[in-house]
């Protein structure tokens, strides 16, 4: 008689994700179409190890934006998220907060080109708006699971105020300024994509290098873009932050005007759905027609693609974090082996998927394939390195098995849970991004809203960001809810 | 004119009674024993008695509660932010006041923590992380301690000094103790306790560790 059990809850998550990912993956269109990939790939190649630093002169310059709106928008998202975290306890800030981190930054920065122009406050804004939301969540969260016992000591009719200072923030204190340098780097990724949109920062000149098929700029700026962010914690240090924000305040060109008569255009007409802008008889109609065109001809395949895409690079990551994590693993890996493994990791996650899916696709022209690698390598270089870091902290007996046996017996069921838990965790970052990787011409929600925004249809652009933002919201309420089902958690450290 | 009374009154946590039927009630000047098993409701009674207190009581928690990120210096300066500004108190965590780091100093020169006074509060040996909680309690400026398990985490060297510095710098000591050598000791009132309930409250003079085996047999008287 055998005996069969009832899979865990962990299983039939895992199997349930494999399956929809498998549906979507029968659907989706992953075909190569250049009509030489590997020869576009060689030339590419050859540019990476031959890299010009001399040939744009603006190369300083652009590097010096990108970090320059990373600092500005940054800073400023930690000042704004911190207060807003003080107030976290507010459902209205609760919600404000998760409606503005649903919006990618490069959907503010397109609202703000229409409002502002080039001028530096696009780019400040566009990264110093998301992130706030995103920092006022994970500081509330840092607050809330601080160490509480300290308040029983406290003497009787202290201040408020004073009790927070003292208690409450200096042992929150030391996990905000690791979250920041976090964020500073999320940021400097950030604004380097903001050039794919305009902005004069490292994306702008990576996609010309790129569209001239000149590779060996393209590898110039990526290496001095790695070595920023694999030096920061060496050049970041406090005393020394504010002479960077005054820096940054200076180069960047606020000269840029923008007139006030736009913004109050786009503002109160612009962005009005044009049947009632219109008005007269009828508009009330023809409103319905306009919503109805646009929720079912572009909203709905949008979304559907959206989350297609979402389904199978969010499974996809799982997989290859299952490969990425042990190449950075003492547990499996010798020290030689593991330095090539970290090398490896830093690159695949320094590199913005965005950037990552831009160069795959002018690789193999335009389908899903380049979103799905593009995404999955980045996010699973980043979780891998995460649980790399966690089985550095496993004791394993002795005579533990060695090999594929102890990989699989003792290793995988350790790491299983905090895996899934950050899996889940960057389900809705991985959404994000695929929205958003429909600019490059994927046929997401961002295709549709950037049509919206060249045909100046703000009307139509506003509407359809709105949607990609309840999409990421509901994804995040499923995501918490698996998560507290499965009982999986993440660390303050691996936010 | 007695520090406070309790007449039949109840206690317990999230409106949940653990103890009924208390009587007692504290003079100035008393040095109060509470002994008993654990889960007998020594600590919740003692928290009774802090909050009755109030802001004249400086209370030394079971686990120290020390702020791991801080230093010694403001640990210890937490003993009187009751009595501050904020401005004040801001301005103490950023760049300690020198007539504040003198007031500090003198607490914590006799507990031989005086070289400690800028060092996390995380780089202490055991010892020195239970002196500072005293420290703390004792630049509260009220002249009542109410500590529980002050020494559970120490060598008894260690113990009597603390219990020692504690009689000599506040005028009232209200303890929660599970030694019952030092509580007699150090005591001169003995609170007996037993599943939520006072059993016992005599003169410690004379008593032996022998006379409390009551509270510790089960099923016993």
């Amino acid at each position: 008689m055998t005996d069969r059990r009832d899979p865990s809850p962990l299983a039939r998550t895992t199997s349930g994700f494999l399956f929809v990912a498998i549906v979507c993956l029968v659907f989706a269109d992953i075909a190569i179409s250049t009509v030489d990939p590997w020869r576009e790939f060689g030339l590419l190649l050859e540019g990476i190890v031959t890299p010009d630093f001399y040939s744009t002169d603006s190369l300083a310059l652009a590097l010096g934006y990108t970090l320059a709106f990373a600092l500005l928008g940054v800073a400023l998202a930690n000042v704004v998220g911190f207060g807003l975290a003080l107030l976290f306890h507010r459902r209205a800030v609760r919600v404000g907060c998760a409606f503005i981190r649903a919006i990618h930054e490069l959907f503010w920065a397109l609202i703000f080109l229409q409002l502002f122009g080039l001028s530096p406050l696009t780019g400040v804004l566009a990264i110093a708006i998301p992130y706030s939301g995103i920092i006022a969540k994970v500081y509330a969260e840092i607050l809330e699971e601080a160490d509480q016992r300290p308040l029983s000591a406290v003497p009787v009719g202290s201040g408020r105020a004073s009790v927070f200072l003292f208690v409450r923030l200096p042992d929150a204190w030391a996990h905000f300024r690791n979250y920041s340098m976090y964020r500073l780097e999320c940021g400097l990724r950030s604004s380097a994509v903001l050039g794919f949109i305009g902005l004069p920062t490292l994306g702008f000149h990576l996609e010309s290098a790129f569209k001239q098929g000149q590779y060996s700029d393209v590898s110039a700026l990526l290496i001095l873009f790695y070595l920023i962010i694999a030096t920061m914690r060496i050049w970041m240090k406090k005393p020394l932050l504010p002479v960077y924000l005054a820096g940054a305040a200076i180069i960047l060109p606020w000269s840029v005007a923008f007139s006030w008569s736009n913004i109050l255009r786009f503002l109160t007409v612009d962005i009005v759905p044009y049947p009632l802008r219109v008005g007269g008889d009828g508009s009330l109609a023809a409103f319905g027609d306009w919503l109805a065109l646009l929720l079912f001809d572009q909203a709905w395949p949008g979304v559907v693609a959206t989350v297609q895409l979402t389904m199978i690079a969010l499974v996809a990551t799982g997989f290859l974090t299952l490969i990425f994590f042990p190449l950075i693993s003492p547990l499996l890996l010798g020290r030689a082996a593991r330095t090539g493994g970290h090398t490896f990791l830093v690159i695949a996650r320094s590199t913005p998927e965005y950037i990552l899916a831009f160069i795959l696709l002018n690789l193999w022209g335009p389908s899903m394939l380049p979103a799905i690698v593009a995404l999955s390598l980045h996010n699973a270089a980043i979780i891998g390195h995460l649980i790399g870091r966690y089985t550095e902290t496993v004791q394993l007996r002795l005579d533990a098995v060695k090999g594929a046996n102890r990989y699989f017996y003792e290793v995988l069921p350790r790491v299983y849970r905090p895996l899934l838990a950050l899996l889940f965790y960057r389900w809705e970052v991985i959404l994000r991004e695929t929205a958003i990787l429909g600019i490059l011409g994927i046929a997401t929600l961002g295709f549709y809203v950037d049509s919206a925004f060249a045909d100046l249809r703000f009307d139509r652009a506003l509407l359809l960001i709105l949607i990609t933002a309840m999409l990421n919201i509901c994804v995040d309420a499923i995501s918490r809810s698996i998560r507290s089902r499965l009982r999986l958690q993440t660390t303050l450290e691996q936010r | 004119m007695s520090l406070l009374e309790l007449r039949d009154e109840s206690a317990g946590y999230n409106g949940k009674e653990i103890l009924s039927g208390l009587n007692a009630r504290i003079d100035p000047g008393e040095r109060i024993a509470l002994v008993g098993e654990s889960g007998a409701g020594k600590s919740t009674l003692l928290r009774l008695f802090y909050e009755r207190l109030g802001a004249k009581a400086a209370l030394m928690p079971q686990d120290a509660a020390l702020v791991q990120a801080l230093t010694v210096f403001h640990n210890v300066y937490m003993g009187r932010l009751h009595q501050r500004s904020v401005w004040r108190n801001l301005r103490n965590l950023v760049l300690p006041a020198r007539d504040d780091v003198e007031d500090v100093r003198k607490v914590l020169v006799p507990l031989r923590l005086e070289e400690k006074m800028f060092s996390g509060v995380g780089q202490l040996s055991g010892g020195q992380y239970q002196r500072t909680a005293l420290a703390r309690a004792l630049f509260h400026t009220g002249d009542i301690i109410v500590a529980d398990e002050p020494v559970s985490s120490v060598d008894e060297h260690q113990a009597r000094e603390i219990l020692e510095t504690m009689n000599a710098q506040k005028n009232t000591v209200l303890l929660a103790m599970h030694d019952r050598a030092l509580a007699i000791e150090f005591a001169d009132r003995i609170i007996g306790m037993k599943d939520g309930r006072i059993v016992m409250d005599r003169k410690s003079a004379g008593m032996t560790p022998g006379d409390l085996d009551g509270l510790y047999l089960n099923g016993g008287a």
